[in-house]
């Protein structure tokens, strides 16, 4: 399989905090990577890095066949391809669903506004709730705005889905919800890489499991052995923490 | 000494003669000092500091100079010089209408750039990177969601500047103008009653300042419609 996300020896400074250390990763196109990790462990940095909603100091990242430089236009044809749903789903508000929905079909794909709202229902029919088109995001619960995020991510048809804890702003009655839109996708092979917190996700739905710790990938292994049996301290340490209850 | 109601009524007629030109000077001083207000904020907001620093000393020096000063500078100050009786300028520059629009215009344009700057700056951040998410350009992104959301952020502190405008349109008066002020103040001069003629001006006001708030309390009310629940 075709690799669709390559990070190769990435630095990312904070001024003078180094907040992410050489990080190498590659994912292949259909694959599923849920990225762990203690908090300020690095992991939304990194996925912001690969959408360059932070830009990197050194190392290269290529995405979709693309290396993301400082070229506006490469940046913009990689984020065409890349979808991304935030933990505070970062719908606009003064639109509707449907506007959310059809914004960047119309303006980015140049989509026709009848075909692009046509789309739109297709994947708002798929998150489940068809019925909220011509609500305003205020109007819906968070379960249903991430649901949205998510079908919004969609509508540009894009190669990859980056999920930065998609379920760590909601209630807790609201996260299966999300969770269940999340797996169909993964199901019906979408490339996707998500930071969370929601281990059963990970156990049941990735290929592989990035953890990583103060900047750094500590250990990457399938979900099976990485539970089962963590090779290194820090992820054994991390586990007995968020298992324990 | 008496207080004539009577004298308050015959006036009201006369002093509303000034009205035309009272609202004249508002809106066309405010639809300048907007357009200049847009100039001057892409400026504030540049990252280019020769763009920045020229915006920066203008809010400054219009914010931090008397409104009544800046008309006199303009009016009875830069005549003074021979250059400018001159310049083709000077048909506009010697017109005491032109020289109120100047003046309030510049005055406002400096306080909308900071008004409209305060509602970019409030505009959340994470809207903005899902519009960066989806591939918007930044054209795209500053059309659709940054300047929409930034006005009705600052659609209450700018309704505040526009009732703050229309008083400052009294200051024409200054440079013999026959706006509202104007008006009442010759009729003063004429009848030596201040008391009942400033009173019935500030009826006049009164009503014009009401009809603002009310139209900006709709205009709000329906640019909010996507935060009221069900």
């Amino acid at each position: 399989m075709a690799d669709i996300i390559v990070l190769e020896k990435m630095n990312k400074f904070y001024g003078t905090y180094h907040a992410l250390k050489d990080v190498n990763l590659t994912i292949a196109k259909g694959e599923k990577v849920v990225v762990c990790g203690p908090s300020g462990s690095g992991k939304s940095t990194m996925i912001r890095c690969i959408n360059r909603l932070e830009e990197h100091d050194s190392g290269r990242i290529i995405v979709a066949g693309e290396e993301l430089t400082d070229d506006e236009k490469k940046i913009d044809r990689v984020r065409r391809e890349v979808g991304m749903v935030f933990q505070s789903f970062n719908l606009f508000p003064h639109m509707t669903v449907l506007e959310n929905l059809t914004l960047a079909p119309r303006l980015v794909r140049k989509t026709a506004t009848a075909e692009a709202e046509a789309i739109a229902m297709k994947y708002l029919t798929r998150v489940r709730i068809p019925d909220q088109a011509h609500k305003y995001p205020s109007q819906l619960s968070g379960g249903q705005q991430q649901r949205v995020a998510i079908a919004r991510a969609l509508c540009m048809n894009p190669e990859v889905m980056l999920f930065d804890e998609p379920t760590s702003a909601l209630d807790p009655e609201m996260i299966s919800e999300v969770l269940d839109v999340m797996t169909d996708l993964a199901q019906e092979g979408m490339t996707m890489v998500c930071v969370t917190h929601e281990m059963g996700f990970a156990r049941s739905v990735a290929d592989r499991i990035v953890f990583m710790d103060h900047g750094e990938i500590v250990e990457v292994a399938k979900p099976y052995d990485f539970f089962a049996s963590p090779k290194s301290e820090r992820a054994r340490t991390f586990l007995g923490q968020i298992l324990a209850h | 000494m008496s207080f004539d109601l009577s004298l308050i009524a015959s006036s009201l007629p006369k002093i509303l003669q000034g009205l035309g030109l009272t609202l004249n000077l508002l809106a066309v001083s405010t639809l300048f000092g907007l357009i200049l207000a847009v100039g001057i904020l892409l400026m504030r907001l540049s990252r280019r500091a020769w763009l920045v620093w020229p915006a920066r000393a203008y809010i400054y020096f219009f914010r931090g100079t008397p409104l009544l000063v800046q008309l006199f500078v303009i009016y009875h100050g830069l005549p003074q010089f021979g250059f400018i009786r001159q310049s083709v300028f000077w048909p506009i520059l010697r017109d005491p209408y032109w020289c109120s629009v100047i003046a309030l215009s510049l005055n406002t344009a400096a306080y909308v750039s900071e008004i409209l700057r305060g509602g970019v700056l409030g505009v959340d951040k994470g809207f903005i990177e899902a519009g960066k998410a989806l591939g918007l350009s930044k054209f795209q992104r500053t059309t659709r969601i940054t300047a929409p959301l930034a006005v009705r952020l600052a659609l209450p502190a700018y309704s505040n500047e526009i009732v703050s405008m229309l008083k400052s349109t009294a200051l024409a008066s200054t440079v013999t103008l026959m706006e509202m002020t104007g008006v009442a103040r010759t009729i003063v001069a004429d009848t030596f009653a201040p008391y009942e003629i400033f009173i019935a001006a500030t009826i006049i006001y009164l009503v014009l300042v009401w009809i603002i708030q009310t139209a900006f309390t709709l205009i709000e009310t329906y640019t909010n419609r996507h935060v009221r629940k069900i």
